[in-house]
């Protein structure tokens, strides 16, 4: 429940929401948090708030790993 | 899966051993649901036990650790109020309670939706303004930023069918209930990545300073586990506790942008927790400013009594006194498919890491 996954800003909206792209795939978060983040920056998202901005290193390290826990955890289920 | 354990993984492992030899057994505390399932999953107890090393589970996952009054409070809000859609995290539904759980109340008729985010919550009102719309705030210090959030959205935007049942708790104090406790041995924490990217790992130091114990911040897979051990001992050999992160995402301000947040519209209360009791300052509670939006005081909710599942251990998994498979019913009358407490409910409690990873497949 306390898991968070980088994404990257991809457009900045009004009143603090932005797309940001995961894998591909666009969705809507809430920046209140991080003032500081722009556009092109990584952010941990959580229950759809960004709760840091990453490092573009840490970020993609993370998000490989999560890709290996998926595909790990579909082959586990399969 | 194993570790995926890597060159790296297998020094790890190996300079981990020799000093946990060197020092005798250590019992490690992790107090966050993604450590729960990666220990699990990477099958870390069983690498580290012959070097006496052992891994325990802790208050971490927040469906766990909230009292049972407060599931009876949320069933019976969604079974006695046509008006009411309860919407929640996935992982609440399932617990059972004394009239059974949400899916059941659910199943009888009840409005339950379950979001991944408070926003849907939001918008579920915005969609329904002939209903009342409440979420059920369950969850640590990476949560509660959320919820806080939402209620200012919620005021700003006139939202008049939105509240919050809140159990919003923070995860320091119930480790110092733990060590002040004393009755499981605990020689360092394993402190949880999310919670303290809001916290900041300095948030640790009061334990470093007031009992002497390691706090290790790591991330959520096998190997930040073993990374986060390896500090530890290190940290335990050389007699220098500290508090610090091997997960680069977490800084040792944390975010102080959300603490705010949390601070303007929650109070910190004496709370109630799964077998650890009231805790004192452990809870958050929307401000009397945010009145409006608690459900507690809008619908004037019965108290209910605090109690375990007949049978269920989960108050002991919690505090690092019993492994799940030492529940006598563990894997008999309680499986993940058909779950007795929360533990097993919830996708990273305990027991439920311990029946989907540490079990041999047969016997699930
Ligand atoms: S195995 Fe089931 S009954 Fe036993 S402690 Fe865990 S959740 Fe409770």
């Amino acid at each position: 429940m306390c898991l968070a996954i980088p994404a990257q800003i991809e457009t900045m909206n009004e009143h603090d929401r932005a797309t940001v792209v995961l894998d591909g795939s666009r969705t809507n978060v809430v920046l209140t948090l991080v003032p500081e983040a722009k556009i092109g920056d990584w952010v941990l998202v959580h229950a759809g708030y960004a709760i840091t901005v990453l490092d573009e290193a840490d970020a993609l390290a993370t998000y490989d790993l999560l890709r290996q826990m998926d595909a790990a955890a579909t082959s586990e289920a399969g | 899966m194993t570790t995926g354990c890597t060159d790296i993984c297998e020094k790890i492992h190996a300079s981990a051993l020799r000093l946990a030899r060197d020092m005798g057994g250590v019992q490690i505390m992790e107090v966050c649901g993604t450590h729960t399932m990666a220990i699990a999953r990477g099958g870390l107890r069983t690498i580290l036990q012959p070097a006496d090393i052992r891994l325990v589970s802790g208050p971490g996952c927040p469906v766990c650790v909230t009292d049972q009054s407060y599931i009876d409070r949320a069933v019976g809000l969604a079974r006695n109020r046509p008006d009411i859609i309860v919407a929640t995290y996935g992982d609440m539904v399932r617990v059972p309670g004394r009239q059974g759980s949400l899916s059941e109340a659910r199943a009888v008729g009840a409005r339950v939706e379950v979001v991944y985010s408070i926003q849907q919550a939001l918008d579920l009102a915005r969609q329904h303004a002939d209903h009342e719309v409440v979420f059920l705030g369950v969850g640590f210090e990476t949560t509660a930023p959320g919820t806080a959030l939402a209620v200012r959205d919620a005021r700003q935007e006139g939202l008049r069918n939105f509240s919050v049942l809140t159990a919003h708790k923070w995860v320091l104090p119930a480790m110092n209930a733990l060590l002040a406790g004393g009755d499981v041995k605990i020689d360092a924490f394993l402190c949880p990545g999310h919670v303290s990217v809001i916290l900041g790992y300095g948030a640790y130091d009061q334990i470093v300073r007031d009992y002497g114990r390691p706090c290790v911040v790591a991330g959520f897979d096998p190997q930040q586990v073993l990374l986060g051990v390896l500090e530890i001992l290190d940290e335990l050999s050389a007699g220098e506790p500290r508090a610090m992160t091997v997960y680069p995402s977490v800084s040792r301000e944390g975010n102080a942008r959300a603490r705010e947040v949390l601070d303007e519209v929650f109070e910190i209360v004496d709370a109630p927790w799964r077998a650890l009791g009231v805790i004192p300052a452990s809870g958050m509670a929307l401000r009397d400013e945010w009145a409006e939006f608690d459900a507690e005081r809008r619908f004037d909710l019965p108290a209910e009594e605090s109690y375990e599942m007949p049978g269920c251990r989960c108050g002991d998994v919690i505090c690092g006194r019993l492994h799940p498979s030492e529940c006598p019913l563990f894997a008999r009358r309680c499986t993940v498919r058909d779950p007795v407490g929360p533990c097993m409910v919830s996708s990273e409690g305990a027991c439920a890491a311990a029946f989907k990873y540490e079990m041999p497949a047969r016997k699930r």
